[in-house]
C-alpha cells in the first residue's frame, strides 16, 4: 500500500513569508527519507505540507505540486480531509486523546469519522494496528485503560499504531524521538526499520546518528539567514550522504553534528 | 467496510469529500452565527431601550408633569440627581472596596502560606456567589444595626465635617449602601488584582531579594508597580458593578433626590437602578418610558466605565513583556 | 478561580522572610525580634482593648476586637521600630494590615451565611419548600416557596437553553474559527456584554417583548431573556477559556487521522473539555439564579404554582424574598427562609459544578 511521493517545484508560504523556497524531491515507496538541517529550516513545515497539515495554520499556502502515486494533493478537487487520510501523520510530542481508552485510540481514525464497524473488525484492527506498532504484547491486558497511562515511548508508539490503524500509504513522522528517552527512542528505530516493508515513510529528525540509522535516503535542508526561506540542499542516498556529500554545506552541518 | 482498502487511491476521496465539506461548512455557519449574535443583542439593547424611552424623550413637559413622582421635573433635572446618587454610592463603595482588595489579593499571592492560598481564594469567591436579594436582607436587617452605633460615633467626633454631619437612625443612608456594595464587588477587584500579582515575573522579584529587601519592600518594588494597571482595571470593573447594583441600595437605602454630600442622613439619595425596580411594577405608559430613559443613561454609564477598564487591560497587555 | 502558577507560588515560600534566630552579621542592626513577640503583642493587645472599653463603655466582642488590632498594629510596629529598625517596621506593618485586609473580608461572609442560616431556620422546613401562598395572609405562618421554586427552575432552565447553544457556538468560533478583526471584535464586544448591568437586561428584555406582545405582556420568557443576555457572556467566557486548555496537539492528531473539522471539534476538543464547560455552564448558572431585580420587572410575582413560561406571571425565589421582605412581619421570616433556600440551591449548584469538574476530567499520565 506504499506510494512514491513526487515533490515538483514546491514554495510554501505564510502569508507573504517564504518560509520554504523551490523544493523538488523524489521520496522512493517502500523506504525510509530522513529530512535534516538546522532549527528553522523548513523541514517540519516542509513534511507537513506533504499532507496538507501546514493548513492547519491561517495564512500558509503552497505553490507547486506533490504527486501521490500519480495524484496531485494540491489539485483543486481534492480535499484535505482525504489526504490526511492516504497520509498519515507522527509529532513530535506523543499525543493519544486523553478521553480515550488505549484500544480506541488505535480506531480513533474510524470511529472519528462516525464510520461504522463491527465489533470483530475492530477487534482485529487493535490487535493488527498494535502488533505493527509492537506494542500489542506490553498492552493486551490493558485495552481499556486511558492511553495516558502508557509511558511516553509507549505513548509514542500507540500514535503510530493510531496512525497506521487508517491503512495510510505514507506515514509521516516529525521528531518522533525527541520527546523519549534513548531506550524508547531505540524501539522506535526498530519500529521504522519494519514499517518500511508495508510503508512509505519520511522522518524529520535533529538527530543524526537517527538519520543515519534509520533512513535509506537522506535530504538535507539548510537556511541562509533569519528570514531568508529554507532550500533544499541536497538529497542522496544515505551512506553518500554521511560519507561523501557533493555540498560543502552539508559536510560541514553533518560533521559539525556527527562527529 | 470502514477502513479504505489498501488499493484505494486518492479518486474516491473526491466523492467523499461533499460529504465532508458540507457539515464543515454548516457548522463553521453556525459558530459565526452564534458571534454575530453577540453584535445584534448588543445592537438590540441599546436600540429598544431607545425606542422604550423615545416617548419620555420626546413628551412634552405637561405630560411629564402628570406623573407624580416626577414632581415637575424634566427628564434632565430628574436624572440629574439619580446619576449624582449611583455616582456616589459607587465611588464610596469603591473607596471601601480598592485599599481591602488590594490587602486580599496581597495576602492571598504573597503572604499567605501557600498550600492555602488557593482555599482562601475560594472563600473569597463565595462572597461573588451569594444572591444579591440576600445582601439585601443582610445590609437592611443586620448589617444596618451593627452600623448605627459606627455611624452614631462618627456623626458625633468628626459632625463638623459636613461629609458625617446630621445622623440620623437607622442606617439607612448611602453609607451604608456603600458598605454593603463594596463587600459585593470585593471578590471580582480582588481576584483580578490577584491573578495580575501571581503573574509578577519571578525575575523581579528575586532582584528584589538578592538587594536584601523584606517581603513589603519586595511587594513595594517588584509586585505593585507590575500590577498598578490592573489593579486600576479591576477597580473599574468594580465599580461598573456597583454602579448596576439594584437589591443592595433598593432594600437598604431609604431615597432621596437631592444632589447632596451628607453621606450620613437618610432620604439624600437614589441609584437608578434602585430607583427603576422600586418604580416599576406600579408604572404604566410615559412613566414606564420615563424608568427606560434613565435606564439607558445607566448603560451608557457603565458601557464608559468598562470601556475605560477594557483599554486600560488592553494597554497593560501590549506593554507587558512577562506573558 | 486562581491556580498560581508553580514559579508564582514558589516566590511566596519562605525564602521570602528570612528569620535568623541567632544575631548574626547578617542580621538587621539590633537583631530580630523573637518569634512569640507578636502574639505577646497580640494578646496584650487585646487585654489592653477590654480594659480600655470597660473604662470608657461597655466592651462587647466587636468593638474589643476592633480596638485591640489597631493596638495590635500600632504597638508592634513601635515595639519592631525600638528593636529592628525602621525598615522592619515598615514590613510588620504591611503584613499586618495585608492580613487584617483579609480578616475583614471574611465578617461580612461569616456574618451573612450565619445570619441566613439562623434566621432562615426559623420558618424552613419541609412543609416551607412544599406549599405555595394561595389563600395565605395576614400574620399566618403557614406558606412556603414551592412556587418560586417552580418558577426559578423553569426560568432559569429557559435561560440557560437559549444562552448554552449561542455561548457554546461563540466560544467554538471564537477558539476555533475566528481570528483577526472579527474575532477581536467579537471578544470585545462580549466583555462589554459582561458589564450590562442586570436591571438594563431587565428593561432591554421588557422593551423587546411589550414592543411586540403588547404593554402588559408578563412572562416567565421574557425574564429568561433578560437573564440569558446576563448568562451569556459568562458561558462563553468559561467555555472558552476550556476550550484554549485543549492541547493544540489532540487537533493535530484528529486531523492527521484524516478528521474532519467539526468532528475534530465535537468528538476531541469539546468531548476532553466537556467536565470544564459542564462545571463553567453550572456556575453560569449559579451566577443568574440568584438575579432579582431583571426578573422584578419582567417575570413579577405569583401566589401559585405556575409551569407556563411562555404566559403570565410567575414566582421566583428571589423576587418572593424581596416581596416578603417589604410586606414585613411574618415576611421577613420568610424572606429570610427563601434567602436560605436560595442561598443552598446556590451552594448545591457550585459543589456539584466543582464534584463534576473533579469526576469527569480526562484521566491523568501515568502517576
Amino acid at each position: 500500500m506504499s506510494k512514491r511521493i513526487d515533490v515538483d517545484h514546491l514554495n510554501v508560504f505564510y502569508g507573504d513569508f517564504l518560509a520554504v523556497e523551490d523544493v523538488s524531491m523524489t521520496i522512493e515507496a517502500k523506504s525510509v527519507t530522513a529530512l535534516i538541517g538546522p532549527s528553522g529550516c523548513g523541514k517540519s513545515t516542509f513534511l507537513r505540507t506533504l499532507n496538507r497539515m501546514h493548513e492547519v495554520i491561517p495564512g500558509a499556502r503552497v505553490e507547486g505540486s506533490v504527486v501521490v502515486d500519480g495524484q496531485n494533493l494540491y489539485a483543486s478537487e481534492v480535499d484535505p480531509v482525504e489526504v490526511r487520510r492516504q497520509v498519515g501523520m507522527v509529532f513530535q510530542r506523543p499525543n493519544p486523546f486523553p478521553t480515550m481508552s488505549i484500544a480506541e485510540n488505535v480506531l480513533a481514525g474510524v470511529k472519528l469519522n462516525n464510520s461504522r464497524i463491527s465489533k470483530s473488525d475492530a477487534e482485529e484492527l487493535v490487535e493488527g494496528s498494535l502488533r505493527g506498532a509492537n506494542l500489542w504484547n506490553e498492552v493486551k491486558d490493558r485495552l481499556d485503560r486511558p492511553g495516558s497511562s502508557l509511558s511516553g515511548g509507549q505513548q509514542q508508539r500507540l500514535c503510530i499504531a493510531r496512525a497506521i490503524a487508517v491503512k495510510p500509504q505514507v506515514v509521516l513522522m516529525d521528531e518522533p524521538c525527541s520527546a523519549l528517552d534513548p531506550i524508547s527512542t531505540l524501539a522506535i528505530e526498530d519500529l521504522i526499520a519494519e514499517l518500511k516493508n508495508d510503508y512509505t515513510i519520511v522522518i524529520v529528525t535533529h538527530n543524526m546518528q537517527q538519520a543515519a540509522r534509520v533512513s535509506d535516503r537522506t535530504a538535507f535542508f539548510n537556511i541562509a539567514g533569519t528570514g531568508k526561506p529554507g532550500r533544499l540542499i541536497e538529497m542522496d542516498d544515505t551512506a553518500t550522504m554521511f560519507s561523501s556529500p557533493s555540498e560543502k554545506a552539508t559536510e560541514d552541518y553533518i560533521s559539525g553534528r556527527f562527529g | 467496510m470502514a477502513v479504505s482498502s489498501p488499493t484505494t487511491d486518492l479518486a474516491p476521496a473526491r466523492s467523499a469529500r461533499h460529504r465532508g465539506r458540507l457539515p464543515d461548512r454548516v457548522f463553521h455557519g453556525l459558530s459565526a452565527g452564534a458571534g454575530w449574535l453577540i453584535l445584534v443583542v448588543l445592537a438590540a439593547v441599546a436600540i429598544f431601550l431607545f425606542l422604550r424611552a423615545w416617548p419620555a424623550l420626546s413628551a412634552s413637559a405637561e405630560d411629564l408633569n402628570a406623573i407624580s413622582w416626577m414632581n415637575g421635573a424634566s427628564i434632565a433635572t430628574y436624572v440629574g440627581p439619580l446619576i449624582f446618587g449611583t455616582l456616589l454610592s459607587a465611588l464610596l463603595a469603591l473607596v471601601i472596596a480598592v485599599p481591602l482588595s488590594l490587602g486580599i489579593a496581597l495576602f492571598i499571592s504573597h503572604y499567605a502560606p501557600r498550600k492555602l492560598a488557593q482555599g482562601l481564594g475560594y472563600v473569597i469567591d463565595l462572597l461573588a456567589a451569594i444572591p444579591s436579594v440576600v445582601y439585601g436582607l443582610w445590609g437592611a436587617l443586620w448589617l444596618a444595626p451593627v452600623l448605627d452605633p459606627v455611624f452614631g460615633w462618627l456623626s458625633g467626633t468628626l459632625g463638623f465635617i459636613p461629609l458625617f454631619e446630621g445622623y440620623t437612625a437607622p442606617a439607612r443612608n448611602v453609607m451604608a449602601a456603600s458598605v454593603v456594595l463594596a463587600v459585593m464587588i470585593l471578590p471580582i477587584i480582588s481576584a483580578v488584582a490577584r491573578e495580575v500579582f501571581l503573574q509578577t515575573p519571578r525575575l523581579h522579584e528575586e532582584a528584589a531579594l538578592a538587594l536584601g529587601a523584606t517581603r513589603w519592600e519586595v511587594v513595594r518594588m517588584a509586585v505593585l508597580p507590575f500590577g498598578r494597571s490592573g489593579l486600576i482595571s479591576a477597580s473599574m470593573l468594580g465599580l461598573g458593578r456597583a454602579l448596576g447594583e439594584t437589591m443592595a441600595v433598593l432594600m437598604i437605602l431609604s431615597p432621596g433626590y437631592a444632589v447632596s454630600f451628607f453621606l450620613l442622613q437618610p432620604g439624600q439619595h437614589q441609584s437608578i437602578a434602585a430607583n427603576i425596580a422600586a418604580k416599576f411594577p406600579e408604572s404604566s405608559g410615559l412613566s414606564v418610558s420615563v424608568l427606560i430613559a434613565t435606564g439607558l443613561a445607566l448603560f451608557v454609564i457603565t458601557l464608559l466605565v468598562n470601556l475605560a477598564a477594557r483599554a486600560i487591560i488592553a494597554r497593560r497587555a501590549e506593554f507587558s513583556g512577562a506573558n | 478561580m486562581t491556580t498560581p502558577t508553580p514559579l508564582a507560588r514558589a516566590a511566596t515560600s519562605a525564602p521570602l522572610e528570612p528569620e535568623p534566630q541567632t544575631p548574626s552579621p547578617l542580621a538587621p542592626r539590633g537583631g530580630r525580634l523573637p518569634r512569640y513577640v507578636p502574639y505577646a503583642v497580640g494578646a496584650a493587645s487585646l487585654v489592653f482593648a477590654y480594659l480600655l472599653l470597660l473604662v470608657v463603655a461597655s466592651p462587647g466582642i466587636p468593638s474589643v476586637v476592633a480596638s485591640a488590632a489597631a493596638l495590635y498594629a500600632v504597638a508592634i510596629t513601635i515595639v519592631s521600630r525600638v528593636v529592628e529598625g525602621h525598615r522592619w517596621a515598615v514590613d510588620r506593618l504591611a503584613t499586618t494590615l495585608v492580613t487584617f485586609a483579609f480578616a475583614v473580608a471574611l465578617i461580612p461572609l461569616v456574618s451573612l451565611l450565619w445570619t441566613v442560616g439562623s434566621k432562615g431556620a426559623a420558618l424552613f422546613s419541609a412543609e416551607f419548600l412544599t406549599t405555595d401562598m394561595v389563600g395565605v395572609f395576614g400574620d399566618m405562618t403557614s406558606g412556603g416557596v414551592a412556587h418560586a421554586i417552580v418558577g426559578t427552575l423553569a426560568v432559569t432552565a429557559t435561560a440557560a437553553l437559549i444562552s448554552v447553544p449561542i455561548g457554546l457556538l461563540t466560544a467554538i468560533y471564537l477558539v476555533e474559527y475566528g481570528r483577526g478583526r472579527v474575532a477581536k471584535g467579537i471578544t470585545f464586544l462580549v466583555d462589554v456584554m459582561t458589564g450590562i448591568p442586570s436591571i438594563v437586561a431587565g428593561l432591554f428584555a421588557f422593551a423587546l417583548f411589550t414592543l411586540i406582545m403588547g404593554p402588559a405582556y408578563r412572562s416567565g420568557f421574557m425574564g429568561a431573556v433578560a437573564l440569558a443576555v446576563l448568562m451569556t457572556p459568562v458561558v462563553i467566557r468559561s467555555v472558552e477559556e476550556m476550550l484554549r486548555l485543549v492541547p493544540n496537539e489532540l487537533r493535530e492528531a484528529a486531523y492527521a487521522l484524516g478528521v474532519p473539522k467539526w468532528l475534530t471539534i465535537v468528538k476531541v476538543v469539546l468531548r476532553t473539555a466537556v467536565a470544564g464547560i459542564v462545571t463553567g455552564i453550572m456556575l453560569a448558572v449559579a451566577r443568574v439564579i440568584g438575579e432579582t431585580a431583571p426578573l422584578l420587572i419582567t417575570v413579577g410575582i405569583l401566589t401559585r404554582s405556575s409551569w407556563n413560561v411562555l404566559e403570565g406571571r410567575m414566582a421566583t425565589l428571589p423576587v418572593f424574598a424581596y416581596n416578603q421582605y417589604q410586606q414585613g412581619g411574618v415576611g421577613v421570616d420568610r424572606a429570610w427562609a427563601a434567602a436560605l433556600t436560595l442561598i443552598l440551591i446556590v451552594m448545591i449548584l457550585n459543589l456539584a459544578a466543582r464534584m463534576i469538574s473533579r469526576v469527569f476530567a480526562p484521566k491523568g499520565a501515568a502517576h
